[in-house]
């Protein structure tokens, strides 16, 4: 038996799905008049709703957050420091063990060329990230921050995300706290989201087991919010998790959220198998809409829900815009993990300009917080 | 919420109501559906035509795609597949052996086709009578085999060639063992529209007339609809209004497939705002529209060739309730400049069916279902 009910019309009962009918219909009852779901409401709402209810029930909570028909997009560059990871996990086609040939570590040369095409571009941040690499010392990355900061100080540096914190903590025996302070202090701005996967201890310990866990995800990131760095959440689905695994992580999330109000926006995306080591079946698109609309009902209290353009494909992200995105991710001038796994989408600014105009929306360039840019690109379409 | 007073609010409140009440749909209405910018509420009302046609059922076929020649006298300026003459860089024309080994290839163990589906240019010289043979060699290969082959234009072409009637052209295919026609080549009817698209193809009445022969023979077709390009929302409705006069004359359109168009590689230039990668909304708008107006042809394809793999699962919940199939080797979309892969496994197309919500049910060419005792064993 699929967690999942199979699909129906929206309009009307059929036979056996009579109770399934009217649970939905009073699940949607209460998203619609905007109050808080419940697990079991989510539950009802995630498994048994058809996509158009759930779709029309997450735009107009969207709507009601962001009443103007604006589409927004960051223009940033992912800057991979270095591929050399200690963790393996199952899941990453990215990563080098630390004695293998094709090991990098980037230059400062390599540093400045990628940064300088960013602005060039009319990007305003990069998104810093690496593997976990086992010799480099925190002064390290302290450097890197205060050079790029000393060298580019309109550029906004998103960079580390909780896993690496996590391992730099233990690593060099200082607090969580410790170390997002002196990164801050070093010239970080805000926390990307990455290495959620699924916010559920077994799961982890099942695809990333030499990560850091759920719990301590969360904590790096309660951590971050206390002093002030503003974060993304993420969320890697269609593994080794059940459907109930991701409303754990929903769940998780909003809960941290009530406390500290830090995250900016919650970003889904579909795990790509394609030379990993989880062999799986690529997850299609009406599973990833369905997710990305319960989580924009779930999650009342982030702001900003984005579409993934970048596993998902450009058309497929523009219909997001109906399933509860309001963000379209970024201009992603460059990145190498999800085209590691064998996808490769691409897209131009003009590109971006045109999905989000043919949606009926206006697109907007804005930073990491959410603030437009000043003054908009001219986009010749 | 999705209801009566959803709809009042985006002006649809009587478009809601025939549907729900399963009345037909007028070309008013299908332009309405078309300007609504909820495409969300669209979905939903060809989800509810599909659910009550089909259920939660999504077909597939193991199939495979002969393309026999790209020699074309058509010339239509949309094609990225024809050549005019054999000796030009990229034309191709297969003999018979070319055919049938294509075929053993296909149809050794596992997959067992479903069927086979063979369309090609407008060759100037190849006589019918070789298609005739052609035919008889692959039911002589594989006599359970359905042969899904020549659209109405190859149809015209013969008769042309060979100066005989275009009901007799079809006799004669029939008799040698065609069972069911595709549908392309119905372009856009429009008369304005389609010479500057197809100028040298089967008009729409004789495509019209032609489909309806076949029908009276009793071979079943399907039906296209080429969009994207050059037309109006009125030409697209107008087109979906003359299939739907046709159905109701003479009744064997069995599936309707809306083919976006590529324009990667076509001489067909459009201006830059029509080109990119912004129209996914409309595919999955068109398949909705499409499904809602053709009230009298049972089935509706998302061809994963021309939508791409991404969209196409996602048109099961705008109103399509079939995939096609494994198809092994395509040419005229990926010549087109189609981004899909060459072929799905049966694995694949179930799996995407079922993660979609959706449960898969293997078909043949004339949309037989095959269940479990049609495995390939039981059927031998």
């Amino acid at each position: 038996m699929s967690t999942f009910s199979p699909a129906h019309s929206p309009f009307v009962m059929h036979g056996e799905q009579d109770k399934d009918f009217a649970d939905v219909r009073e699940a949607a009852a209460l998203a619609a008049a905007g109050q808080r779901l419940d697990r079991s409401a989510a539950e009802i709402l995630y498994y048994k709703a058809d996509l158009h209810t759930l779709a029309q029930l997450a735009h107009a909570m969207r709507l009601r957050l962001h009443p103007d028909p604006v589409v927004t997009y960051v223009g940033d560059r992912n800057i991979n420091y270095s591929n050399v990871c200690v963790c393996a996990c199952r899941f990453c086609a990215f990563f080098r063990a630390p004695d293998h040939e094709d090991c990098y570590v980037i230059s400062r040369d390599e540093m400045s060329r990628k940064v300088e095409e960013t602005l060039a571009l009319g990007g305003t941040q990069i998104l810093l990230q690496g593997g976990h690499h086992p010799d480099l010392p925190l002064e390290w990355y302290e450097d890197l921050l205060r050079w790029l900061r000393q060298t580019w100080p309109q550029l906004h540096i998103h960079a580390f995300s909780p896993p690496e914190i996590f391992f730099w903590a233990e690593k060099f025996d200082i607090s969580v706290a410790e170390v997002l302070r002196r990164l801050k202090e070093a010239g970080l701005h805000s926390l990307p989201g990455g290495g959620a996967e699924i916010l559920h201890t077994g799961i982890r310990a099942q695809v990333s087991p030499n990560k850091c866990t759920a719990e301590q995800w969360l904590d790096v990131m309660e951590e971050a919010h206390k002093l002030g760095l503003r974060t993304t959440a993420t969320m890697m689905f269609g593994h080794e998790e059940k459907a109930s695994h991701r409303l754990d992580h929903l769940f998780a999330v909003r809960e941290v959220q009530d406390r500290t109000h830090g995250f900016t926006a919650f970003i889904p995306w579909t795990f790509q198998p394609a030379h990993t080591r989880i062999e799986v079946p690529p997850l299609p698109a009406p599973a990833y809409l369905r997710l990305l609309a319960v989580s924009r009902l779930v999650l009342d209290n982030v702001p900003n829900i984005q579409s993934s353009w970048v596993t998902m494909g450009p058309q497929v992200a523009q219909l997001a815009l109906f399933y509860g995105a309001n963000d379209f991710g970024s201009l992603m001038i460059e990145e190498n993990v999800v085209a590691a796994a064998g996808v490769s989408y691409h897209m131009s600014r003009a590109d971006i300009h045109k999905v989000i105009h043919a949606a009926g929306f206006t697109p907007i360039q804005r930073t990491m917080d959410y603030r437009a840019v000043d003054p908009q690109p001219d986009v010749k379409l | 919420m999705l209801d009566a007073a959803y709809y009042a609010a985006l002006g649809l409140s009587s478009i809601h109501e025939k549907v729900l009440s399963g009345q037909r749909l007028s070309f008013e209405d299908g332009l309405a559906l078309f300007h609504c910018p909820d495409v969300t509420a669209v979905g939903a009302l060809a989800l509810h035509v599909r659910c009550r046609l089909h259920g939660h059922k999504a077909f597939y076929v193991v199939n495979r795609q002969i393309n026999y020649t790209n020699v074309c006298v058509n010339g239509c300026t949309f094609c990225a597949f024809r050549r005019d003459e054999e000796n030009e860089a990229g034309a191709f024309a297969l003999s018979l052996d070319d055919v049938l080994d294509r075929l053993r290839d296909a149809d050794s163990t596992p997959l067992h086709l479903d069927e086979l589906h063979i369309v090609g240019g407008c060759h100037p010289t190849r006589p019918l009578a070789w298609f005739e043979d052609m035919i008889r060699a692959v039911r002589h290969f594989n006599p359970n085999l359905p042969v899904k082959a020549f659209t109405a234009v190859e149809i015209e072409h013969f008769s042309r060639l060979e100066g005989i009637s275009t009901l007799e052209v079809l006799r004669r295919l029939q008799a040698a063992g065609l069972v069911m026609m595709p549908g392309g080549g119905a372009e856009i009817f429009d008369e304005e529209l389609r010479p500057q698209i197809c100028p040298h193809k089967a008009d729409a009445t004789a495509w019209l007339r032609i489909s309806g022969e076949a029908h009276s023979l009793g071979i079943k077709t399907n039906c296209t609809m080429l969009y994207g390009h050059l037309e109006t929302y009125e030409h697209r409705i107008d087109h979906l209004c003359r299939l739907r006069e046709q159905q109701d004359k003479s009744g064997g359109f069995t599936c309707f497939i809306p083919l976006p168009f590529l324009t990667e590689n076509s001489r067909l230039k459009l201006p830059e705002d029509k080109v990119g990668p912004q129209r996914g909304l409309d595919q999955l708008r068109t398949v909705a529209v499409s499904r809602l107006m053709l009230d009298n042809i049972p089935h509706l394809k998302a061809y994963w060739i021309m939508m791409g793999h991404k969209l196409a699962p996602l048109a099961l919940w705008y109103g399509a309730d079939d995939l096609d199939g494994t198809i092994i080797e395509e040419r005229i979309g990926h010549m087109a400049g189609a981004q899909s892969a060459q072929g799905m496994t049966i694995a694949e197309l179930e799996h995407v069916i079922r993660a979609s919500g959706f449960t898969p049910v293997r078909r043949n060419a004339t949309f037989n279902t095959l269940n479990d005792t049609d495995s390939p064993e039981a059927r031998q």
